[in-house]
């Protein structure tokens, strides 16, 4: 694969974040769980100049000097989450979130690693709108950020960004999000273009012609609230077309917030077909194990919204913080969304985070922007909703919230000896309320305003430092 | 009640309430000074962003006729042509201290949003497609004037369902008092889950002679570009009351304004069977009786309920 420009250098990190004291720290007697790696049992675990140095028995490791201690008994120890899908909203609309706050609130999420979508003012269309990004990053950021650029300039939908070169200028994947590729064509030759400069493509699913002027989800819902629908095969339809294009020209693709029960079905039968295509081609075929076996490959992320709400809590309140795009949908819709994530046609959880100033949102329900703020309460929301009333296993929850990395080609947070420290500590007891002291993010439209939460964010650990200690937590270490 | 939003804020005896109480106001209507003091020196502030014709002026008369101040806001040439949000605007219109507002929006939600920014009692005369509650009223008031009662009634909701917010309000309303709804369209004019308002649904006339009252609905002419229905033509020739099809003994209403020729024929609206001139006269009493309803007895609104 060749530079765009042989003279541009290509970038070899995909995330940058600004420098931060490396972490030394002994967290005793806490209750690990790392299901890729298998531990699901109290340690005390070691991290030394950003690293975690040894896992132990509790009450086998002792603090070094200068080490900090943070007692971890009753407390869980989760690899750190990577979300795929957040906007924060730089450059152009700082107003809403800027790097710093948008990765404060991730970080207070839970969060080691975020992906910003390119839909900003300037769009990340070309490799100097990135690299400056990137730069302001290094300084802002307070965990690891990687950046998106866009499918189309100016996600006009009629030609194709330099594609080869933002990948080279480290452009993690492509998407249009907050509009679909609406044209087939020019999703074919993206995908066609994506065997020279690789990355996925993430696709929001939406026929406008048929989601038209819709607010919400069109249902006994909004025929009694007399809104505009969008219905759910404005999104499955398009999911059907692009995995047919995709399948066809054997390319990588990953499905953004799928919310209906259509999709859900459409994204398996894709999954299904692709199972099939590589098996015929092992046969044959010679090259490249890793290209291969990511040809044709489809997968899918869900948000916490899709999984815990539905378009019964715009009936009880009209709350501009209820809407975002996709919408949510029916209960059937919901079950079929967490019925996807258990059974692996969903890959993994993404937030979609997506702030809006307070102005913006106090307007009625039709003339509010699309979307919900959702990195601090990702975590809580679904351990509150479906880990708790025993729908999903904790351990399943914790995988595919940090699934998107691999997905992208990054990292997987581990808890392992070695491992530069990407985790987080947690308080699964713990009840909080939305909103009741504010938000680390810049904005207040969070759609779980008001409702109390089990499972706090004690503190979280990024690219081996401290990024985030929660308030009581951090004044108890004291 | 402090407000009235929607009118599933309204039970059978609360509706029942309202209706007696707008029958007592007939009477005021009959007299040479045309004026009761009932709310002598309360403010009505009527909030317009919409046009409106016969809704505006039968608050306007309704409230003048109980002796109350009116302040008339409209939209064009206002403050919101520069930009100011529908919050900023309640809120310094508020500073005018009205008793009520009522208002109309093209937005669904947004009399409930007046309510949340003003300490003012907030009538709504139609958010978008959603409600228009006081319509109803008056339809379910011309209706019991005629028939004494709605209970075991079969009443057709004929037309535009999925634009109107007239059909939504109505469903409820005719449903609470007892009366058996038929919503009947073309399939595009028809929202999908309507039925869980409680109502039927029928795609085609036949049947309609079970009814014991037709109520046309308005047929926007813009809908024949957004392709929900291929022509008027077309529409009229299935959809259309007329002499034909509209019986002796049913009851014909329609919220206005009338399309001649599109939703009805010329001969039904100038039939026995049309009601229209009573929906329109009973319009003003039925707002007097709302307005009543929601100022009379009642002490001027909290200042401390004003939230920022």
């Amino acid at each position: 694969m060749n530079a765009a420009r042989p003279d541009v250098p290509r970038v070899s990190e995909p995330l940058v974040h600004r420098e931060q004291q490396p972490a030394d720290l002994l967290i005793r007697g806490t209750h690990v769980l790392d299901p890729r790696a298998g531990i699901d049992a109290p340690h005390d675990v070691l991290v030394r100049d950003g690293a975690i140095a040894r896992l132990g028995a509790p009450g086998s490791l002792e603090a070094p000097e200068g080490a900090e201690l943070i007692e971890g008994e009753g407390r869980h120890l989760l690899p750190g989450f990577v979300d795929p899908h957040v906007h924060l909203r730089v450059p152009g609309q700082e107003h809403k979130e800027d790097l710093d706050s948008g990765t404060r609130a991730a970080a207070a999420g839970g969060f080691v690693a975020v992906v910003a979508m390119p839909n900003t003012d300037p769009v990340v269309d070309d490799a100097t709108v990135l690299r400056s990004l990137r730069e302001a990053a290094r300084r802002e950021a307070r965990i690891p950020v990687g950046f998106f650029a866009s499918v189309t300039r100016g996600l006009a939908g009629e030609a194709l960004t330099e594609m080869a070169e933002l990948a080279d200028a480290g452009a993690l994947g492509f998407t249009d999000d907050g509009r679909p590729v609406h044209r087939a064509a020019i999703l074919r030759k993206a995908l066609q273009y994506q065997r020279l400069c690789g990355r996925v493509l993430a696709l929001h699913e939406e026929d406008p012609s048929l989601s038209g002027a819709g607010v919400m989800h069109e249902g006994e819902i909004s025929a009694r609230l007399g809104l505009a629908g969008i219905p759910s095969i404005s999104e499955s339809t398009m999911i059907a077309r692009d995995s047919a294009i995709a399948g066809y020209e054997e390319g990588r693709i990953h499905i953004q917030h799928l919310s209906a029960r259509e999709s859900v079905a459409a994204v398996a039968e894709a999954k299904a077909r692709g199972v099939e295509r590589s098996r015929d081609e092992r046969r044959g075929e010679a090259g490249d194990e890793l290209a291969r076996r990511t040809r044709g490959r489809i997968s899918a992320e869900v948000s916490p919204h899709h999984l815990t709400l539905t378009d019964e809590a715009i009936l009880e309140r009209l709350d501009t913080r209820l809407k975002m795009n996709p919408p949510l949908r029916s209960e059937g819709d919901r079950r079929a969304l967490i019925d996807g994530l258990r059974d692996g046609t969903i890959d993994c959880i993404a937030t979609d985070h997506a702030p809006h100033a307070r102005e913006e949102k106090e307007v009625p329900f039709e003339e509010a922007p699309m979307g919900t703020t959702g990195l601090e309460t990702a975590f809580a929301a679904v351990y509150t909703e479906l880990v708790v009333p025993g729908v999903l296993p904790l351990a399943l929850v914790v995988e595919k919230l940090s699934a998107g990395a691999q997905l992208l080609g990054l990292p997987t947070p581990r808890i392992a000896a070695g491992e530069r420290a990407a985790m987080c500590l947690i308080d699964l007891d713990a009840e909080w309320q939305v909103g009741e002291s504010g938000y680390e993010s810049r904005a207040e439209n969070c759609c779980f305003a008001g409702r109390t939460l089990r499972g706090r964010v004690l503190a979280t650990v990024a690219a081996g430092a401290v990024v985030y200690r929660e308030r009581a937590f951090a004044l108890s270490a004291a | 009640m402090r407000h009235l939003l929607s009118i599933e804020d309204l039970d059978r005896p609360g509706i029942e309430r309202i209706l007696d109480r707008a029958r007592s106001f007939t009477e005021v209507s009959e007299r040479e000074i045309k004026k009761v003091p009932a709310l002598r020196g309360r403010r009505v502030l009527n909030l317009f962003y919409e046009a409106s014709t016969r809704t505006r002026s039968s608050f306007e008369l309704a409230a003048k006729t109980l002796s109350a101040e009116v302040i008339n806001f409209v939209s064009s040439g206002s403050s919101v042509e520069k930009g100011e949000s529908l919050k900023d605007t309640v809120q310094t219109l508020s500073a005018y201290r009205p008793d009520l507002i009522v208002v109309r929006t093209p937005h669904v939600g947004a009399a409930e949003l007046v309510a949340r920014w003003s300490p003012a009692a907030v009538v709504n005369a139609g958010d978008g497609k959603h409600e228009h509650p006081t319509q109803a009223l008056l339809d379910v008031y011309t209706l019991r004037e005629r028939l004494g009662a709605l209970d075991g009634a079969s009443i057709w909701i004929v037309g535009d369902v999925l634009h109107s917010r007239v059909a939504r309000s109505n469903i409820q309303a005719f449903t609470t008092l007892g009366a058996r709804v038929t919503v009947c369209g073309p399939p595009t004019l028809i929202p999908r889950g309507v039925e869980s308002l409680g109502c039927e649904v029928r795609y085609t006339l036949d049947g309609l002679d079970e009814a014991d009252v037709v109520y046309a609905l308005r047929m926007q002419k813009e809908r024949m570009t957004e392709s929900f229905v291929p022509s008027l033509r077309e529409y009229a020739a299935r959809y259309q009351i007329d002499g034909r099809r509209l019986g002796a003994r049913q009851i014909l209403m329609h919220p206005g304004p009338v399309n001649r020729g599109v939703e009805l024929s010329a001969e039904v609206i100038d039939s026995p069977q049309a009601v229209i001139g009573q929906q329109v006269a009973a319009g003003v009493v039925v707002r007097m009786a709302v307005l009543y309803e929601l100022l009379a007895g009642r002490t001027a609104p909290d200042r401390q309920l004003v939230t920022a």
